[in-house]
């Protein structure tokens, strides 16, 4: 079937689900008209707080997601969420399962989920998933979040098409170690420290000496959160608004 | 003297493997055998040869109660037969209970609906499409009524698998009871309190973990104070079915079972001893004979030395490990599903072989539509033959002494304790639940189960080998296609004739109450006595509880 | 078709039992495709969304609980209204031979009751799945 990618341009830019959710796939599938719809929607970009949040499997992010959505909707802000989990580097395929843990937006037409599969792109973060920020930022959601696995160099690249970065941790978990020892923790702009009430102090002392050892000058914000308790999602929430104004500001002083 | 002997095998042992064995396999090699434990092509004294009788094996009755929980298991009394049946409206299914008890059945093993076990009302415009398909549709005390109207409760035990709800359940059984004149402290009942499974493949969870948890505590609480004979089934069903392997069964049982009574104890209201003598641990039996053979051997021996070591209780029933299992419906086959039969009958031997108590068998038809009366039939006539005809029952644990089954039994053992060590690790019960990290090792199992069977290495008859191009009609159950209807004139017709004041009222006491912790048994009694609905009363729990949503696997 | 097949696997209705559901997407995962799983006691409106928004090909519809008559139909002539026609729909459980005409009728592409295997139903998509050109 052949898709006429100018009105499913159109469509996307006034807010038509079934046309966004098209050109997504095309954007994801054919390398030949990325560029094309990359122009065409640019200048409709630049309204959305993307962020992108990162962290072990075993983490919570999910969950989490699943609140912060929650409370944004609650202030009337419309949500795009892109999950992206891994393909099988075998066989090519993925189970894509993050969208299952915010089945409470299902049915909310200011939320939109679409789950994304890696593709074999080293660090998970495909020139697609790129593309489908941008589509969502064009299609008027006022925020985007990107969610995606990170261990070692994957979660790196979000950093890339993202304004904020956030980091999920949670106590007990091995992985945690190798993420924060494997870069991702220099390029956060938040840490959150899921399932706190498992004992955070050791994760929030082992986060401060490795990034003693590195180039970032300070430690970023850490809060410490239950997500399946609703606890510390306000207290998230609104370090994320803090980092979105500084966010602008700072590129209001860079356009000067 | 023993051990000159065991040498002496092994010499001879060895002789074999390198002589006799390995000429015959020149010509015969041994076919790619496929089971969940390994097995070897024989099994002599040498794999007992650190054996210790005594200690792990001992005698029937007594601890560690491996060979069975009785002197004499079925020598004193056979297993009492239990059919699992419920479809249609309280008349329909108490109809086919009656049936089942004149044949004789001994147990009365209900299955609801799920829009009752949900906690919806039959006349609910979400479960339009469910309603009475599933299980009988058990909407008020008055259909409670007519279901038990013709039941002798003083010889018939009331057993169920509705766990979320199973304390307005019972609040239910016991004013019916209660009307019908029959002393609660009477009733005999195999209540199914534990709601775990719900929240790793059975489905029907309806509040967050922690309130169902009360509520099935409230029951127990109850249960002891007022129901001698009420036991409460652990249910490990779900995940044998859901496609663990029998290491997994036995320890999830083990483990959930566990877990409740460390919760009972915190209550400080429920003691240790007198609750793990009531527990029974409802597991799934499937075809494979012996391994599920050692497995209820293992899961006894495990399990009284677990609450031995844990709480050294005085009871001394409370190390018993009672067994009362379902035979296995997911192995059974939709392809030429007459010969189900015949998997139902291995699995109902091999409970038996495993010394187990209460045999709940599956149908034939299982896999194509609700059993049909000759199906259930034919089932509990499966288990009469087995009981009568086989020589199952002549003695103690006949399987007792085999090389084999011992060898399994310790292995199954040792694997269980692993199993349960490493729930304990990643967090306990509740936490490897609401984590997901259960599922996921059991649907790891199940896939590999479902790629063995595609793969051909496990032989599924009429499946993937020794198919037929089939031209059998079964006969299916068919539903009443006036149920809906039926349902809703039944419930209009209730509303309109209770006193509808005091059912607000008792809803409202119902509602204080959920908000503390008391035991919220004589509530729901009341609210029930005054016919509010198994929905009205979901209603308020759910506005006070919460509703439970699952935080799904990633596989 | 050279990109991989996208696959939502639903399960309307109230029925909990989702060890097939379960099996069959880590299968077709296995076989290539990417797959995506609604959970259990979804509505027909949600399933219709997520199909939407997930763009997929194939939704594999599974139940249990013997609703089907009453929750397939619903969800074809939800799609259609959305203009998802196009989508192959495949239905999985307990699903008598009585019922499979007139749900074929209506839209279900085929019927995989117990015993089938994830190779046949793998089979059957790469055959029936319409062709896109991205």
């Amino acid at each position: 079937m052949k898709h006429d990618i100018d009105k499913l341009i159109a469509g996307t830019l006034s807010g038509v689900e079934n046309s966004l959710s098209c050109l997504l796939a095309i954007a994801e599938n054919d390398d030949s008209s990325v560029s094309r719809i990359l122009d065409a929607i640019s200048p409709s970009l630049g309204k959305a707080y993307r962020i992108g949040i990162t962290g072990s499997p075993g983490s919570g992010k999910s969950t989490l997601i699943d609140k912060l959505v929650g409370i944004m909707r609650g202030k009337g802000l419309t949500v795009g969420v892109i999950c992206v989990d891994p393909s099988s580097p075998v066989t090519g395929g993925a189970v894509l399962g993050d969208r299952i843990r915010m089945e409470q937006h299902y049915s909310d037409d200011g939320v939109f989920i679409r789950s994304m599969a890696s593709r074999g792109s080293y660090g998970g973060i495909s020139k697609a998933v790129g593309a489908a920020v941008a589509l969502f930022d064009a299609f008027g959601k006022d925020v985007v979040i990107v969610e995606t696995v990170g261990i070692g160099q994957e979660g790196i690249d979000i950093t890339k098409i993202v304004d904020t970065t956030l980091l999920v941790l949670a106590p007990g978990w091995g992985d945690s170690m190798q993420l924060m020892k494997a870069g991702i923790l220099e390029v956060s702009d938040i840490i959150a420290i899921n399932k706190a009430d498992l004992g955070a102090d050791g994760l929030v002392d082992s986060i401060k000496d490795i990034l003693a050892l590195g180039t970032r000058k300070s430690v970023p914000p850490v809060i410490q959160t239950q997500a399946l308790n609703n606890i510390g999602i306000e207290d998230l929430y609104r370090e994320l608004e803090n980092q979105r104004n500084k966010h602008h500001h700072n590129e209001k002083n860079n356009t000067h | 003297m023993l051990n000159d002997k065991v040498s002496d095998i092994a010499a001879k042992q060895k002789e074999w493997e390198d002589g006799s064995l390995k000429e015959y396999v020149k010509e015969n090699p041994e076919r790619d055998i496929f089971t969940e434990i390994p097995a070897k092509t024989l099994y002599t004294p040498i794999d007992r040869a650190d054996s210790d009788y005594a200690n792990d094996i001992g005698f029937p009755g007594q601890y560690p109660f491996t060979r069975g929980i009785t002197p004499t298991m079925y020598r004193s009394r056979i297993w009492p037969m239990s059919d699992y049946a419920g479809f249609g409206t309280a008349k329909e299914t108490a109809e086919r209970h009656k049936h089942l008890l004149a044949h004789g059945n001994t147990h009365m093993a209900l299955a609801c609906d799920i829009p009752t076990q949900l906690g919806y009302d039959a006349d609910d415009p979400l479960v339009a499409a469910e309603v009475g398909l599933m299980g009988v549709s058990l909407s008020s005390l008055k259909d409670v009524e007519v279901l038990l109207a013709d039941i002798p409760l003083d010889k018939v035990t009331i057993r169920g698998s509705t766990s979320t709800l199973v304390l307005p359940l019972w609040a239910m059984y016991t004013v019916a009871a209660e009307k019908k004149g029959f002393p609660i402290n009477k009733m005999m009942g195999d209540a199914k309190p534990d709601v775990m499974d719900e929240f790793l493949g059975r489905g029907t969870y309806i509040f967050p973990p922690e309130h169902s948890l009360r509520l099935s505590l409230d029951l127990v609480e109850y249960g002891l104070k007022n129901i001698p004979n009420l036991t409460y089934q652990i249910n490990s069903y779900t995940i044998h079915e859901q496609g663990s392997t029998v290491v997994q069964d036995g320890a999830y049982s083990l483990a959930t079972a566990l877990f409740y009574i460390e919760e009972g104890r915190k209550r400080g209201t429920i003691d240790v001893g007198e609750f793990a003598a009531r527990i029974s641990q409802h597991t799934a039996v499937h075809t494979h004979i012996f391994e599920e053979a050692a497995k209820s051997r293992a899961m006894r021996r495990l399990w009284a030395r677990l609450i031995k070591e844990r709480y050294n209780p005085t009871n001394p029933k409370a190390m018993r490990c009672v067994i009362d299992p379902n035979t296995g419906g997911s192995v059974l086959t939709a392809q030429q599903a007459e010969i189900n039969i015949i998997r139902i009958a291995m699995e109902i031997l091999a409970a038996a072989l495993g010394g187990c108590t209460v045999i709940a068998p599956c149908s034939y038809d299982e896999a194509l539509t609700i059993p049909t009366k000759k199906a259930v039939t034919m089932s509990l006539r499966a288990q009469q033959i087995i009981a009568y005809e086989s020589g199952v029952c002549d003695t103690v644990d006949p399987l007792g002494g085999s090389y084999y089954v011992e060898t399994l039994t310790d292995r199954i053992e040792k694997e269980m304790l692993d199993f349960i060590n490493k729930i304990d690790a990643n967090g306990g019960m509740m936490e490897v639940i609401k984590s997901g990290w259960l599922k996921k090792e059991i649907s790891r199992s199940a896939y590999l189960k479902q790629k063995a069977l595609e793969d051909g290495r496990q032989v599924k008859v009429g499946l993937n080998r020794f198919c037929v191009e089939e031209d059998i009609t079964y006969e299916m159950h068919k539903p009443n296609p006036q149920l809906l209807e039926i349902r809703k004139k039944d419930l209009k017709q209730l509303r309109a004739e209770r006193d509808n004041a005091a059912v607000r009222s008792s809803l409202e006491t119902l509602r204080k109450a959920a908000q503390g912790t008391e035991n919220l048994m004589p509530f729901l009694q009341d609210a029930v006595r005054n016919y509010a609905t198994v929905g009205e009363i979901t209603k308020v729990l759910k506005d006070v509880f919460g509703e439970y949503k699952p935080k799904p696997i990633a596989v | 078709m050279s990109r991989p097949i996208r696959v939502l696997i639903a399960k309307p209705g109230l029925d909990g039992h989702d060890r097939g559901a379960l099996t069959l997407a880590m299968g077709l995962r296995d076989q290539g495709m990417e797959v995506i799983y609604t959970g259990v006691r979804q509505s027909v409106e949600n399933i219709v969304r997520t199909c939407s928004q997930e763009y997929v090909d194939v939704l594999g519809l599974s139940l249990l609980s013997g609703g089907h008559n009453y929750y397939f139909p619903k969800i074809i002539d939800l799609l259609k209204e959305k203009g998802m026609g196009h989508i192959l729909v495949l239905a999985g459980g307990i699903i008598p031979n009585e019922d499979r005409k007139n749900l074929k009728e209506k839209g279900i592409k085929e019927i995989f009751g117990p015993g089938s295997t994830i190779s046949e139903i793998a089979a059957f998509i790469r055959e029936n799945v319409r062709g896109e050109d991205s």
